[in-house]
């Protein structure tokens, strides 16, 4: 274990003799499932679930012989920008005492900074691979959508959700999504991208060549940001141009809304991901005495801690009777809206890049009480999975006390290879 | 701010929806924060309608029976199961 506080669990899996990975240990983020391993979420509802199967990632893990030395601990059902809502302690950064990893893969973010894990797999709904990534100074990952298989990821917003690497270099996180991504049979949303891809390699795009790279700059991601992260992110964007790469700025109105539509969407989402924690198939018993809808009540009173019930709670008021028209369809308004802008930006650049998170990692306890404030904070990270479109978050420096910066490059669908060579330039 | 008063009755009324007792404590906090937290959402109404362009096609394959999990695995996790079912309370 480690004094971070970064694993659930610490029981080894060991993969194939042989493969890309072999000698490689790749952390596993606790809402995966791993067979005969227990898989809780961060949750006290799955404490002692163990999963009868594989999820593809983690099959795909081992086929390429890497060893995962642990289970990776995380905010409850992937709620949160900390890593504060874990049912089983929060986690520390390892790299900026006193202050949250970020979250909610912030335990796979902790043990790849730390050293105790040579790379390590999160997911990302709303940033949740990014934000831990550049909170903790490392390299993060999210996926187009439909890149890599969600079989056997404990799921909290299908449509926005994709399992991605991390790493401490842009060419190992490209190596581990080599391995994970790719078209799977079990997940009807995965896609055969090979028409719209060079290739499934990846790796071999980390040539940090930028020479020529058009990027654009979306203002509205550096308006109301913590000016040293501004000052931080210039510095890195300086870097890149003296490597020969050229910016714009562009203009994406609809981002102001993003992260409102983003916590309409995932938390209606949730509410029904979630109900099917009973305590009946799985999950902590509610009891047998009595009605059947004041057990599973009893249930999920027991089970969930705070965040998820005001996520599901918030979710289930947004798709009752009265309100759907006014929540849930305007979010999905404002998600079509993003996805043009950004297509839009897409068209004039080769990359768009941002501050990843527009404060350096919080305090530690200081957002738990303040749920709104934590939401807003992933005000640059949501627009992405609502335009279900690639990023990679590299570090780009640090702020006078010493606080990681993460610069953030979205690409275009299926642009992989852009953003990983852009990135590679910095990381 | 008036408009988006929530009442502690109305959280209960959603707690009851999603199946999840709340105490009094939890439904006093909800009740402030989701005025706030809808508060900002109402940013929404702002959105002009936008066209949805479905870039989707149906993901088909053929119904065939495939090996599954047997039906211990499928159980092993439930807390209680009997005669190989999984075990709930009493339904009336």
């Amino acid at each position: 274990m480690t004094d971070y506080n970064g694993y659930i669990a610490t029981e080894t899996i060991e993969g194939a003799d042989d493969g890309p990975l072999a000698g490689r240990t790749v952390a596993v983020k606790d809402n995966i499932s791993t067979e005969g391993v227990q898989t809780t979420c961060g949750s006290a509802m799955l404490e002692g679930y163990v999963p009868p199967y594989d999820a593809t990632v983690v099959e795909r893990l081992k086929e390429a012989g890497a060893t995962i030395p642990g289970k990776t601990n995380m905010d409850e059902f992937g709620m949160g920008t900390t890593t504060e809502t874990s049912a089983y302690g929060p986690v520390e950064n390892p790299v900026a005492e006193g202050r949250v990893p970020g979250g909610s893969s912030g335990g796979s973010a902790a043990v790849v900074a730390a050293g105790d894990a040579d790379m390590a797999l999160g997911s990302d709904t709303g940033g949740s691979i990014r934000c831990p990534a550049a909170f903790c100074g490392v390299v993060g990952i999210k996926p187009t959508y439909g890149l890599v298989s969600r079989y056997g990821l404990v799921a909290y917003a299908n449509s926005l959700e994709q399992i991605g690497p991390i790493a401490p270099s842009v060419e190992e996180a490209a190596e581990l999504l080599e391995v994970v991504a790719g078209p799977d049979e079990r997940d009807g949303t995965t896609r055969d991208a090979s028409e719209k891809v060079e290739s499934y390699e990846f790796a071999d795009a980390a040539d940090g060549d930028v020479d020529g790279l058009s990027i654009g700059v979306p203002t509205e991601l550096l308006d109301g940001a913590d000016e040293q992260v501004v000052e931080t992110f210039w510095d890195a964007m300086a870097d890149l141009e003296s490597q020969g790469a050229t910016y714009h700025e562009v203009d994406l109105p609809s981002v102001e809304h993003a992260v409102e539509a983003y916590y309409v969407i995932a938390m209606s989402e949730a509410s029904s991901n979630l109900a099917r924690f009973d305590g009946v198939r799985y999950g902590q018993s509610g009891g047998y005495e009595g009605n059947w809808n004041e057990s599973f009540a009893n249930a999920r009173e027991e089970g969930f801690g705070e965040e998820v019930k005001r996520r599901v709670l918030l979710g289930t008021y947004a798709l009752s009777a009265g309100y759907h028209d006014k929540y849930y369809k305007k979010a999905q308004d404002a998600r079509a809206w993003v996805k043009q802008d950004f297509d839009e930006a897409l068209s004039e650049a080769d990359v768009l890049a941002s501050p990843t998170m527009p404060v350096p990692p919080m305090k530690r306890g200081e957002s738990l009480d303040d749920p709104l404030t934590m939401y807003l904070a992933d005000a640059n990270t949501t627009p992405v999975n609502l335009a279900n479109l690639p990023a990679i978050s590299v570090p780009a420096g640090e702020t006078d006390d010493g606080l990681p910066v993460g610069l953030q490059l979205v690409g275009p669908a299926f642009g992989e290879r852009t953003i990983i060579r852009a990135g590679s330039a910095l990381a | 701010m008036s408009d988006n008063a929530v009442e502690p009755s109305e959280v209960r009324h959603i707690a009851d929806l999603a199946r999840i007792d709340l105490d009094d404590d939890e439904v006093e906090r909800f009740t402030e924060q989701f005025g706030e937290i809808l508060a900002a959402f109402e940013a929404l109404d702002e959105v002009p309608e936008t066209e949805r362009e479905a870039d989707l096609a149906n993901v088909m394959r053929p119904d065939e029976v495939r090996e599954s999990l047997s039906q211990e695995e499928a159980l092993q996790n439930a807390p209680e199961s009997e005669a190989g079912q999984f075990k709930g309370p009493k339904v009336s």
